[in-house]
């Protein structure tokens, strides 16, 4: 089966943890609580996430952390939209600030 | 009016270096004047969904701007930018910092040092923004938390795609 970026983000609940796990480190009780689905679905949705090298697991103490792994989004360089847009976004904003000094 | 200005970013990430450059239609002057006075800032500075919202502004070598990223929900994260050298028209270098609402710096969060310059072309105005970070950490995280947010706006906008392709 494919394991790459696109397989990851393909399903809304896998999308839903990559969201979430960005921001923080998550044990999978953590992440399973977020969601209606069972406990065993979302290990799957974790498991394919992990196989598709978007996460990584670290081991502390008794529990494993999930943590989001940047480099393998950073390979394609797309996953740097975002920052390109927040600065077009400024910049366009940028734009009417300048035609409005200049119109008065 | 059609814009055809477009940023250019070049990422230099094993020197830590990101180089963000873009043409403005407008004399040199009154970009300055957008990028160092703080009503105009507000105007522009965030990038959607967010607002700039200054809470201070003192615009002088050792000088600070104290500021907010104001979001949808009105969750505000606050950063502040001190300002290194100023040379009128032509430069501006600062150190761009998280704090808290009363500027207390976040050391947990990435600090990235801004050297940004202003040149006189035919149509305008050039910009470029040379942003680096002295960890390479840093900078990583910088590219993330623009990752993020974009990623999660990017999502709720496919979402949509997919919702209108169900639909037909």
């Amino acid at each position: 089966m494919r394991r790459d970026v696109f397989q990851a983000i393909a399903d809304p609940t896998r999308r839903t943890i990559l969201g979430m796990i960005a921001s923080k480190a998550m044990t999978p009780n953590d992440i399973a609580e977020n969601f209606k689905s069972s406990r065993q679905a979302v290990s799957k949705h974790i498991k394919i996430l992990t196989e598709c090298q978007l996460l990584e697991q670290e081991q502390q103490g008794r529990e494993i952390f999930y943590h989001f792994n940047p480099k393998k989004m950073k390979e394609v360089d797309k996953w740097l939209d975002p920052f390109r847009k927040n600065w077009e976004s400024r910049f366009s904003k940028l734009d009417k600030v300048l035609a409005q000094i200049k119109n008065k | 009016m059609e814009n055809k200005n477009q940023a250019q970013i070049v990422k230099d990430l094993p020197n830590k270096k990101i180089t963000i450059t873009r043409n403005f239609n407008g004399p040199v002057d009154q970009v300055w004047k957008a990028w160092t006075d703080s009503k105009l800032l507000d105007l522009w500075w965030g990038p959607e969904p967010w607002r700039a919202e200054t809470k201070s502004f003192e615009f002088k070598e050792g000088g600070h701007w104290l500021y907010a990223m104001v979001g949808p929900n009105g969750d505000r994260h606050w950063a502040k930018v001190i300002y290194k050298k100023i040379d009128a028209n032509k430069s501006l270098q600062s150190s761009d910092v998280f704090s808290d609402e009363n500027g207390n710096v976040d050391n947990e969060m990435p600090k990235t040092d801004w050297f940004i310059r202003f040149e006189a072309i035919a149509t305008g105005t050039r910009v470029t923004v040379e942003l680096s970070a002295a960890k390479q950490s840093d900078l990583e995280k910088l590219l993330e938390m623009g990752f993020e947010e974009g990623f999660n706006m990017g999502l709720s906008q496919l979402d949509r795609v997919l919702a209108g392709q169900v639909k037909k």
